[in-house]
């Protein structure tokens, strides 16, 4: 004990360590399930980082050609790379090794799988909102880093479902009008595969994105103190506190026992369940390609896109120059859904026209608008994922592929619509419901018969601190058109009036004090 | 000399020049004879075995595949001719249970066998009595024992494309699709790539020859045996299962904790 205390205070004394601490211990986080979606995300990127370097002790990128000579009998002799080797060294020969690849190789499915979770939570509750715009963008460039960490590294172990990826990464790139070959050579140094192309992904993969990762993730928390984090509506909370537990000690023992067991379900599914099992797929050969080839989950999206566009979009123009919009439109169409995802916040505080800053997270249904095209966002999404394993869903479905084809692309089309306005009724309706119980009650299931024979069901009342939770929600109304100091109404005018009464001619007031009142007989 | 005379006769005789020629042809026809006769038996058993085999294969065919095949397997609107097909096709389409036919669809189900081998090999049997035709292979060829490394390659190379790098099968057009392989009886997997059913190309013995064929059993029945070392290997159906995987187990395992971690003490 006096040894403690004389260390740290040793420390303090040279680093003033104890300010931040203090700060920082007495920081306040609020406590509900989806806020720690995001502490998933980190705590397995950190596992990530931890496997990562015991692989790269003994991983070799090299694509010289080697003769295999390990333990696994099917590909004993089998020419192939010093990376592919070395990739099933690590599975047969070094101990723990085939542990470490999956671990870290489920440990970023999930890193990703938790950033999409987050994503959508911030999304549905309006945490984008001002002051956290630029933590969406930071955020946003996350998910695109992981999905771009995510490729890199599936493609290192140079086997047949790898390079099989990167063919099709490298016809993307061909499809690109005028630069294409050049960058497709630029990148791989040669005609596709080339003899540089693993060792430059290796470079990206375990230095570059990692760097810009981790910096990312630095900007992102030290944004989180700075802007605090966002509550539900309760009893006690406003936009200009936050209620929860500090960070020392509550705060960072669960955060840090949460750190053990998100490692531990890691650690337990990679013991149990194998993961991109290498040793079948063989060495990298640009002809065969298998069945069921499909990239791994969070790039599922973009192969989806390229099963789903119609055929014979291709053509070669009177110059001679070939127009691939077999591949272009999937490309550019996936590259503006990506685009019209980060800026979204933008989008939205413009048509609102809301400058304020809001700390209390929005509960989905009373943003309709929002909400609704976030579910038609997801349908889109989830249409071209689903179209990745179209093969797999017509082979266990027992359907034909062609007709999973059909039906995935009227779904990528016309699903999003259908999902906005069924949402958006959803929204209103769940509206409705909660202002029919903040201003009659909720029904108790107490019938009781009137001297008149009549029977009626009593209605109780909330008390204050759950009919607080319903109706403490901001209003938005359509903007209407204004001139502005010239006397023109401009067509941005016209435009963000239009767009505000998309957003807002459909909505349902909050129940005011006097409808309150006025209820109370 | 003279006593001796009968005797020196006889010796006369047995030494005489023609004597050993004499010997020569009765040993001859003797053995020759005897093997000829006992020749003759056997040709004849067998051929009355096959007659009787191939005859009630004709019956066995009359009964089961007539009213798609045609009588005389020439063929009709419902099914091929079987003229030609050999008996390996037969072996394959009748020993896996796809023939005969439960209903028609998009390609023959894979059913419990509705024959004894013995049915079986008799319906091979008038099929391959029609026209030439593949015939069940040598023992050799099936037994499974060849090079893992270059069946594996092989594999990779001609099958995967359809059948997935560890057989675990794939989707083709029109509803159709490429079985999985665990489980297939190697003289099967033979069958199948000689005769290639359905929708199968066939694999000549110039395309693969059949020490090819059976290294490719051979590394089928490898991964057979040696189960994923990584663990439970979800199917063996590549990214797709593990991205359910993760998204259903990992991740909803993860938020179940969440909420277990923020729920409130009653």
């Amino acid at each position: 004990m006096r040894f403690t205390g004389w260390a740290a205070n040793y420390v303090d004394e040279r680093t003033s360590a104890s300010t931040a601490v203090k700060a920082l211990g007495r920081k306040i986080f609020p406590d509900h399930w989806s806020f720690m979606l995001g502490e998933v995300a980190l705590y397995s990127f950190i596992v990530i980082l931890l496997s990562g370097t015991f692989l790269t002790f003994f991983f070799d990128p090299s694509m010289t050609e080697v003769e295999y000579s390990g333990s696994y009998v099917p590909l004993q002799g089998i020419p192939m790379s010093v990376a592919y080797h070395s990739s099933l060294d690590i599975s047969f020969e070094i101990r723990g090794g085939l542990l470490m690849r999956q671990v870290h190789h489920w440990a970023a499915l999930l890193f990703v799988a938790a950033i999409g979770l987050h994503m959508l939570r911030v999304f549905f509750t309006g945490a984008f909102r001002k002051p956290r715009e630029l933590n969406w963008i930071v955020g946003f460039l996350l998910f695109v880093m992981a999905m771009a960490l995510g490729f890199t590294g599936y493609s290192l172990p140079d086997d047949l479902l790898s390079g099989n990826g990167l063919r099709i990464i490298d016809g993307m790139i061909k499809a690109v009008p005028v630069a294409g070959a050049w960058i497709s050579y630029l990148l791989f140094g040669d005609e596709f595969p080339g003899t540089d192309i693993i060792p430059r992904l290796y470079v990206l993969h375990i230095m570059l994105l990692p760097a810009i990762t981790i910096a990312l993730i630095g900007i992102h928390m030290v944004l989180l103190v700075v802007n605090k984090h966002t509550q539900f509506a309760a009893p006690g909370r406003t936009n200009d506190n936050v209620v929860g537990s500090p960070v020392l000690p509550g705060f960072a023992a669960k955060a840090g026992g949460f750190f053990f067991l998100v490692f531990g379900v890691i650690v337990l599914i990679a013991s149990f369940f194998t993961i991109n099992p290498i040793w079948n797929y063989g060495p990298y050969d640009p002809s065969p390609v298998s069945a069921g080839t499909q990239p791994d989950w969070y790039i599922g999206f973009a192969d989806g896109a390229l099963r789903l566009i119609p055929p014979n979009l291709d053509f070669v123009d009177p110059f001679g120059f070939t127009w691939a919009f077999g591949v272009l439109i999937p490309l550019v169409g996936l590259l503006v859904f990506l685009a019209a995802v980060g800026l979204y916040p933008f989008f939205e505080a413009w048509v609102t026209g809301d400058r304020r800053e809001h700390h209390i997270a929005e509960r989905p249904r009373n943003a309709p608008t929002r909400t609704a095209i976030g579910a038609a966002g997801v349908t889109f999404y989830a249409a071209l994922w689903a179209a990745a394993s179209s093969d797999l869903i017509a082979t266990h479905f027992r359907l034909s592929i062609e007709g999973v084809i059909l039906a995935l692309q009227v779904a990528t089309v016309f699903g999003p619509f259908v999902a906005y306005f069924i949402t958006k009724r959803v929204c209103l309706a769940l509206q409705r419901k909660d202002r029919e119980i903040a201003l009659h009650g909720f029904e108790s299931g107490r019938i009781v018969r009137l001297p008149g024979g009549e029977y009626i069901e009593v209605h109780e009342q909330l008390d204050d601190f759950e009919r607080w939770k319903l109706v403490s929600f901001d209003e938005y109304q359509p903007i209407m058109i204004r001139p502005n100091d010239q006397g023109k109404i401009t067509v941005n005018q016209r435009v963000r009036a239009t767009l505000s009464r998309w957003f807002f001619e459909d909505r349902i007031a909050p129940v005011t004090q006097n409808e309150l009142e006025s209820q109370k007989h | 000399m003279a006593p001796t005379s009968p005797a020196s006769a006889r010796r006369a005789g047995r030494r005489s020049p023609l004597a050993t020629t004499a010997l020569l042809v009765v040993g001859l026809l003797a053995t020759g004879g005897a093997y000829a006769l006992a020749t003759t038996t056997a040709t004849a058993e067998t051929t009355a075995a096959s007659a009787q085999l191939i005859d009630e294969g004709g019956k066995l065919f009359a009964a089961n595949c007539a009213s798609c095949h045609g009588l005389d397997a020439e063929g009709t609107a419902a099914g091929p001719t079987l003229i030609g097909a050999g008996a390996l096709a037969v072996d394959f389409q009748v020993g896996t249970g796809r023939m005969p036919m439960a209903a028609s669809g998009p390609q023959a189900e894979v059913k419990p066998v509705q024959f004894t081998q013995e049915q079986i090999d008799a319906m091979a049997a008038w099929v391959a009595d029609l026209a030439p035709g593949p015939a069940v292979p040598a023992d050799r060829y099936i037994a499974g024992d060849g090079d893992a490394a270059i069946g594996a390659e092989l594999f990779r190379i001609n099958c995967a494309m359809c059948h997935n790098v560890a057989g675990a099968g794939g989707a083709l057009t029109e509803g159709k699709w490429a079985p999985g392989l665990a489980g297939v009886d190697p003289v099967h997997i033979y069958g199948a790539m000689v005769t290639g059913p359905q929708n199968m190309p066939v694999f000549s013995d110039l395309n693969l020859t059949p020490e090819e064929k059976n290294d490719i059993i051979t590394y089928l029945l490898y991964i057979e045996e040696n189960p994923s070392v990584g663990g439970w290997d979800l199917g063996s159906l590549g990214p797709v299962s593990e991205g359910l995987f993760i998204w259903i187990f990992g991740l909803g395992g993860l938020v179940a904790v969440t909420i277990w971690l923020t729920a409130k003490s009653n």
